[in-house]
């Protein structure tokens, strides 16, 4: 007898192993021509990964504070063994998650995933967004350098605008009217200890969803086989589809060493208070749509501040989008088009302003 | 409560506060304000005499609460032209030309007076007037000269801080030049009167107006304002010195400094020229078209050989050192980090400045400790700019490697997935 059958029942007379894994053993992935969408959910999943494992190592070395953060992370760049590497990773790697996660969401959209039964799932992935657009502006403070400074200090005063709680709101995020290394420690706190709690906890019920729900099949798929069942073709997920997402997590790997040793992660300069923030400051591209709609309301619309008005919308629109499945229909037969309509709205006003604003003087 | 509010008439309170107010606003405003009833005519009068509220308004003299009557006197209370304009009260008319210093000077001169408006400000405009070049020649009889509003202007004379003034630090050079480069109005002195047309080419003028550095030198840094004369030629350096204090110390020690009092040649300007000095540059120590050495050093002698080892030196570190950058730029562009050797490139740069200060000591001795400092810093930052590409090309051959890994991997995984659903 091998090892690992030992292993496995040990486990199985202790735990019920087979009972435990008997349900991935069952599960199946629909297999149609759209199939590979599936895929991305699993590469964020894998991002997450890399991004906890390389924030460990990171960790290590870091050390939050106004007069050691830069620092350390030069440090970090040029002296650590591979420090380079892992940093340039850890920021690649969250930038291609948070594209990911978007991709997740809208592919979910268009494929109208989010409908009955799965509109729990549909909002803990939506909150698991907002949450990883978190660890992005806490995290893009860290290594306290101009941008990473002036973007923060727009960011938190941007949040500053939302009426009666902006302005405490604010503070608490800042720890003070400025941002100051109080801000730093308190974006570092949040950044490896508060998100990634709160972020696994909802990676779990999002996953345990996703596996007692199973894989949604798009709306006219959905009709077509339940009329004629010998129609439906599946993938098992364990392990035809299991190793497929692997080599699309391989593939990632690639790109994220390619990206890591072709372009690694610049450092900057040191963020300095006292000086003006640079001409044209952006924040990063994933808030670049709201920077650039904000920048075009006007000043004052009727008798509310452009940026309150703005701001509020955005609030708003959150909201709206956390509750989409609710709008709409459970029969298959009678999906909304409106929603369909509204997620490529949705998609081309986010491309479409992120662009202009990178391209905005 | 109701009764006491009744009582009040909350309106006809508010009447009797807002009256009130309206007296308290009026007596406040009039308070101080000395009557000027001749811009009532002037302002509608032609120039040479008109002059407008507005204009007046905006000179320093108007709003510090003076009126035309302090310096032409008269009394500026009567509405009758005959009263305010009498000789009995004091008008003086047009002020004479030759009366213009000592007019200023009657209130500028007085510190107990000037105390009273800007405790801070000179009041030995007049004394050092009567030593400058202008005043000389104006006691002598010459009326074409600068007096005070030929500079400051009039009626709309603004403080020197003001960006408007004519002596603003902007506006120095156009104003002199108003004279200076006037060739005709300066036939009689025998002078140049290109030294507008020189400074506007100067390395003084762009730190002034492209810069925007209001402490770099315009004519009056040089010539000095009030006591505006040339600086002589033996006292050349001591004027420089006030901003090129290195210089200064050096060229005080050196060997041409003696050769040059010798000679009566005018320190700094032997070889920076006056008005239109230039970018220093090391080719004023080559043989080519800006070259200063062999204006009077004769090819091949001591001197010159001298002279050839610091161009050397200095192209030397130069080159050095835009070598180093040219790594540490390729190597940045390809996302290396070399912040610490930039930060040494700094410093070598610094020691090529200093090469250059040291220069002036005539040294040669001197100037190579400096240029070497300097090539020892360079040649670490070139070090660290070929160690980053190293390490550049090292990730390289690494990814390389590593990708080759992984597509075996996939491929091993394809091969794996095709063999288990094939069965």
């Amino acid at each position: 007898m091998s090892p690992l059958r030992n292993v496995r029942d040990w486990l199985d007379e202790r735990f019920g192993w087979d009972d435990l894994v008997a349900p991935l053993r069952k599960k199946a992935v629909p297999l149609h021509k759209l199939s590979y969408w599936y895929f991305l959910g699993g590469i964020t999943l894998f991002l997450f990964v890399i991004q906890v494992l390389t924030g460990i190592l990171l960790l290590l070395y870091y050390r939050p504070g106004a007069s050691e953060a830069f620092e350390s992370v030069q440090y970090i760049m040029t002296q650590v063994q591979f420090g380079w590497l892992i940093r340039s990773i850890h920021s690649w790697s969250a930038n291609l998650m948070i594209f990911t996660a978007f991709a997740h969401m809208f592919s979910v959209l268009f494929l109208k995933a989010y409908r009955k039964p799965r509109e729990l799932t549909w909002v803990s992935g939506v909150v698991l967004l907002f949450l990883v657009m978190g660890f992005g502006f806490s995290g893009y403070l860290l290594p306290w350098n101009t941008l990473a400074f002036f973007a923060t200090k727009v960011g938190t005063e941007i949040t500053g605008q939302v009426p009666v709680i902006g302005k405490p709101l604010m503070i608490f995020l800042r720890g003070g009217e400025e941002v100051t290394g109080a801000t730093l420690t308190r974006f570092f706190g949040f950044h490896v200890a508060v998100l990634p709690g709160l972020t696994t906890v909802l990676i779990l019920l999002h996953l345990l969803l996703v596996q007692h729900l199973g894989i949604s099949i798009p709306p006219k798929l959905e009709v077509q086989w339940t009329a004629n069942p010998s129609a439906r073709r599946e993938m098992k997920f364990f392990p035809n589809f299991l190793l497929r997402e692997l080599m699309a997590w391989y593939v990632a790997l690639a790109v994220l060493g390619a990206l890591a040793a072709v372009f690694p992660w610049n450092l900057g300069v040191k963020a300095d208070p006292f000086v003006s923030a640079p001409a044209g400051i952006k924040p990063e591209w994933y808030f670049l749509f709201m920077f650039q709609t904000l920048k075009l309301i006007p000043p004052r619309v009727w008798f509310i501040d452009g940026e309150v008005l703005g701001v509020l919308a955005f609030g708003l629109v959150a909201l709206l989008w956390l509750l989409l499945p609710f709008f709409e229909s459970d029969q298959p037969s009678r999906t909304k088009v409106w929603i369909t309509g509204l997620a490529i709205f949705a998609l081309a006003y986010v491309a479409g302003m992120s662009v202009y604003g990178h391209l905005a003087k | 409560m109701a009764i006491l509010r009744n009582k009040l008439r909350p309106f006809g309170v508010t009447c009797y506060v807002a009256l009130a107010g309206f007296f308290v606003l009026a007596a406040s405003t009039a308070y101080g304000q000395t009557p000027n009833s001749c811009l009532d005519c002037h302002a509608a009068l032609p120039d040479p005499l008109g002059v407008s509220q507005e204009k007046f308004s905006q000179d320093i003299h108007g709003q510090k609460g003076l009126t035309c009557a302090s310096c032409h006197g008269g009394d500026p209370t009567s509405n009758d032209p005959d009263k305010a304009m009498s000789r009995k009260a004091g008008w003086k008319g047009k002020i004479d030309r030759r009366q213009i210093p000592q007019l200023c000077g009657s209130c500028h001169s007085d510190p107990a007076y000037i105390r009273q408006f800007n405790p801070s400000l000179r009041t030995d405009q007049l004394d050092q007037y009567r030593t400058s070049v202008h005043g000389r020649r104006f006691a002598a009889g010459d009326t074409k000269v600068a007096v005070c509003t030929d500079c400051h202007s009039v009626h709309d004379l603004r403080a020197p801080s003001d960006l408007r003034s004519t002596v603003n630090p902007v506006n120095v050079a156009t104003t002199c030049a108003r004279c200076h480069s006037d060739a005709a109005y300066m036939k009689a002195y025998s002078i140049p009167t290109d030294q507008l047309a020189k400074y506007s080419t100067s390395v003084h003028h762009e730190a002034l107006t492209v810069r925007g550095d209001l402490s770099a030198p315009t004519c009056t840094t040089c010539h000095g304002n009030h006591g505006a004369a040339p600086p002589g030629v033996d006292r050349v350096q001591n004027v420089c010195s006030n901003c090129h204090t290195f210089q200064a110390q050096m060229y005080e020690k050196s060997s041409h400094k003696k050769a040059f009092e010798g000679a009566s040649l005018p320190g700094c300007v032997v070889c920076h020229s006056n008005h239109g000095i230039g970018h220093p540059s090391d080719a004023y120590l080559g043989t080519g078209p800006e070259a200063v050495c062999k204006r009077c050093h004769t090819p091949g002698d001591k001197c010159d050989q001298a002279r050839a080892g610091l161009q050397s030196g200095l192209n030397r570190l130069d080159e050095a050192i835009k070598g180093a950058d040219r790594i540490l730029g390729v190597a940045e562009s390809s996302g290396m980090e070399v912040s610490e050797a930039r930060l040494g490139q700094d410093q070598a740069r610094a020691s090529l400045t200093k090469a250059r200060v040291t220069i002036h000591s005539f040294r040669p001795d001197l100037v190579d400790q400096d240029i070497q400092a300097g090539l020892k810093l360079a040649a670490k930052d070139l070090q660290a700019g070929n160690e980053a590409m190293v390490e550049r090309n090292h990730r390289r051959v690494g990814l390389g490697i590593s990708l080759i890994a992984i597509g075996i991997v996939l491929a091993g995984l394809w091969l794996y997935i095709k063999k288990i659903e094939t069965y």
